[in-house]
């Protein structure tokens, strides 16, 4: 048993489970009550468990076993109008499937959860793990939060719905394909009560009722216009100034609803990125998801040959936490960024985002950006240590700045 | 004054009448209906109301007499096509009323 | 069930004056009907279309019902979605509605219809049916008859005749399908009104005659939508738990010995037309010819 600060006594119920269990089970305790999914690798056994949840009567939900990935983002939406909490989740190809209705949640401020299963998008095939797939919705205006092992899944699902009917924001929660969906990890499950206490029912901003009738997400103008009591309403582009502001803002919620997920469950998320050891380190690993776990083994590599290095694991991409990671960055003298990703033509879009959060800064700092772990390949700690004391070296050699990110592979 | 003081946070729309506009100055002829012939009138009775049920602007006042609603018709006129008794015609906007016939 | 009359009907309108489509619409006319005989007790989705014009822009619409809005292809998965969400709210005693055209239907979004059939979904869906994409200005779809003229078929027509729509709903097993015209309104109304009552997936295919995009003048909309029905192009029917039956014109036609107008006479009406061939002419003819037979038959008339 754990005590906490106030001295109740919690339980703890700690199961071993795959990252894909931990997503379905987070879902069911949140008592998501429409869950619309397609299966796709390595997604697919979230949506059979709970699928199964809910024929064994464990969860009571409507599961629609839609046609296609499209459809289930549709499906969510809609349910998510009339009030119904909803959940579904994808991988690669079938998140880019529902990319219109990705955008199309987003604007219609639906609180949405979605779990992506990170997976390597084609042409060619591949099921196994990079973060292509997320990263390239980056635009969508969801919210984006990576997890780096299982009981963060879970969490991190708990915490989205909460984080997502607050700030009327749809949330994507991102975990490693195969290497955190399919590895068993010891995950404490939470009680169901305790969860109920949690999370407050969701209270839908829209109004579907034919005694008051409203139309949703008709055609906009470009230009303001005057409803029929002469307030003047929003042009597109006002309405897309508030899905900017809410994420900007939404920055503060996801902190406060971590830091109140740590007094009711005893493991705080009160932050936009783990910490590992970057008081006093002057070399920063940046990455994300489960290689951020890697890069401490790595970190801890470095140190005992003298490096002083430290990990920054961003755990929320979007909103991008710039405030955040230059407070943690400001003083560093190299920040090595490992993307398992690229926006190709340009470079990872972990790195852009960082070097855009230290402009105007003053930072002196070389940023350095390894292209890793595309299509599933093994990342090991000793590549992400050898990456870095090459970039340490090119520094030593004056080399600040590269066009096109280092790739570590075979070629 | 910007435009939160609407307090959309999303695009919420309420019903109201004449979104397009006053949709009758869109039109080249208008309806007239000569309560002679209109079987309504004639019959003094609630009887036919055609032209109010063919019409796809629902501009025509299905009431005793019937009526319609200039400023919003488009001046399709489905209502003269259908009108069984041929009470109804179409004026070209800016000439007058033909002979015989009597007021909207 | 009684038949309804033009003055039996109620006044209560639930589509407002002042709307966005063109004079002569025969989309505004079905619109009424669909709405009246469900007495505004609905949810309506509706996919980019003719329809979402009429209902407005914001922040003002022309509609007195509640409307979710959905991107093209997934009408049928969004009102999948409201079912659902209704059903986990414990809110009832509203129909869902979705009401798309034939590029939502036979073409972009039938694979979401389609899914939405075959999981039995409780709604209805309401086909309406101008044979083109004319919210972008007349293209052709996969309900453009042969022949025609369109944005996208503009010196040769179309060269393909159109899917059968009904038939393939029918093929879904589903309890409700059933065609239906603008220009025969009551006929429209009381068939949504037997839908209503209906549990499960229940489709109409209305016929929506478009005065721009067809090349005939606004007055004629309701007669051209006749001449469909009198030449055959259109057969009025409900396929009601497996039973077939006419209704209303075609139930007369079929009534007095079943012989059709010649189909020249349809076509001769429409600009669209203009360059049809003798031979697109005849193929169309006989299609008909054969459809018509079926029907027939189905109706234990041959």
């Amino acid at each position: 048993m754990i005590l906490d600060g106030k001295e109740r006594r919690r339980k703890t119920d700690v199961q071993m489970l795959d990252g894909n269990q931990a997503g379905a089970i987070g879902a069911k305790l949140s008592r998501v009550q429409v869950i619309a999914a397609y299966p796709i690798t390595p997604q697919t056994p979230v949506t059979e468990k709970l699928s199964e949840f809910v024929e064994k009567g464990e969860l009571n939900a409507e599961y629609i076993a839609v046609e296609g990935e499209h459809s289930a983002l549709a499906v969510c939406a809609s349910a998510s109008m009339v009030g119904a909490r909803t959940f579904t989740a994808s991988s690669a190809h079938g998140l880019a499937y529902m990319h219109e209705m990705l955008h199309w949640t987003a604007g219609a401020r639906l609180p949405v959860v979605l779990a992506c299963v990170n997976r390597a998008i084609g042409a060619p095939w591949n099921v196994l793990n990079d973060q292509q797939d997320s990263i390239s919705q980056r635009d969508t205006g969801w919210i984006q939060i990576y997890a780096r092992n299982n009981q963060e899944i879970l969490d991190s699902i708990i915490q989205a719905y909460k984080i997502a009917e607050t700030v009327y924001v749809p949330v994507m929660v991102c975990y490693d394909g195969y290497v955190l969906s399919h590895t068993e990890m010891p995950v404490d499950v939470p009680s169901q009560g305790s969860v109920d206490k949690f999370l407050p029912p969701y209270k839908p901003h829209t109004t579907l009722d034919p005694s008051s009738p409203k139309n949703y997400n008709l055609v906009t103008l470009a230009n303001p216009r005057a409803n029929t009591q002469g307030i003047l309403c929003h042009g597109y582009m006002e309405l897309r100034f508030l899905l900017q502001e809410a994420l900007q803002n939404s920055r503060e919620t996801i902190v406060s609803v971590g830091q109140e997920f740590g007094e009711m469950f005893g493991r705080g998320y009160a932050n936009t990125y783990w910490d590992f050891r970057l008081d006093d380190a002057d070399i920063v690993i940046v990455a994300m998801g489960s290689l951020a776990m890697e890069a401490m083994v790595a970190s801890k590599q470095l140190r005992e040959k003298g490096h002083k290095v430290g990990v920054l694991g961003l755990r929320v991409f979007r909103p991008f936490p710039k405030s955040d990671l230059v407070r943690a960055l400001r003083k560093s003298r190299v920040v090595v960024v490992f993307d398992k990703d690229i926006s190709y033509g340009s470079e990872g879009a972990v790195c852009s985002e960082i070097k855009a959060a230290l402009y105007g800064i003053g930072t002196t700092a070389m940023i350095r950006n390894y292209i890793v772990g595309l299509g599933g390949r093994d990342v090991k700690a000793r590549d992400l240590v050898d990456a870095v004391e090459k970039a340490v070296m090119l520094l030593g050699q004056g080399a600040l700045n590269v066009e096109y990110p280092e790739w570590i592979c075979q070629i | 004054m910007g435009t939160r003081e609407c307090r959309h946070i999303c695009d919420e729309s309420s019903p109201g009448i004449g979104e397009a506009g006053r949709t009758g100055e869109w039109r080249n002829a208008f309806p007239v209906i000569n309560q002679e012939k209109c079987v309504v009138t004639k019959r003094n009775k609630l009887t036919c109301f055609l032209c109010w049920l063919y019409c796809p602007d629902a501009v025509v006042r299905k009431e005793m007499p019937v009526s319609i609603d200039l400023e919003y018709c488009k001046g399709c006129g489905i209502c003269a096509q259908v009108c069984p008794a041929q009470a109804i015609t179409m004026v070209n906007e800016g000439e007058s009323c033909p002979e015989g016939a009597g007021g909207i | 069930m009684t038949k309804v009359s033009a003055v039996t009907l109620s006044e209560k309108e639930y589509l407002l004056p002042g709307n966005r489509t063109c004079p002569g619409c025969a989309l505004s006319l079905a619109y009424r009907y669909i709405l009246k005989a469900l007495d505004g007790q609905v949810i309506v989705t509706v996919p980019a279309s003719c329809l979402t014009v009429l209902h407005g822009m914001y922040p003002i619409t022309s509609v007195e019902v509640p409307c979710v809005n959905t991107p093209f292809a997934s009408t049928g998965a969004a009102a999948s979605g409201l079912v659902a969400g209704l059903k986990m709210v414990g809110r009832k005693g509203l129909t869902v509605l979705a009401v798309a055209g034939d590029g939502g239907t036979f073409d972009i979004g039938i694979q979401a219809l389609s899914g939405a059939a075959e999981r039995r979904t409780d709604f209805i869906y309401v086909c309406y049916d101008n044979e083109g994409y004319m919210n972008t200005g007349n293209q052709r779809s996969g309900s453009t008859p042969l022949g025609a003229t369109s944005g996208t078929t503009p010196v040769l027509g179309k060269q393909q005749r159109p899917k059968d729509i009904t038939a393939i709903m029918e093929a879904h097993n589903i309890p409700y399908v059933a065609t239906a015209n603008a220009a025969y309104p009551l006929d429209l109304y009381e068939k949504v009104r037997t839908a209503k009552d209906v549990v499960g997936t229940r489709f109409i295919h209305v016929f929506i005659p478009c005065p721009p995009g067809w090349g005939f003048a606004f007055g004629d909309t309701v007669r051209i939508g006749q001449l469909a029905v009198e030449t055959g192009w259109v057969v009025l029917y409900e396929v009601n738990n497996g039973v077939f039956r006419f209704t209303a014109a075609s139930e007369s036609i079929a009534g007095r010995g079943g012989k059709l107008r010649p189909l020249r006479d349809y076509v001769v009406e429409q600009g669209r037309f203009k360059n049809i061939t003798e031979q697109q002419l005849n193929e169309l003819q006989e299609w008909v010819n054969a459809r018509w037979k079926l029907c027939l038959q189905r109706a234990g008339i041959q």
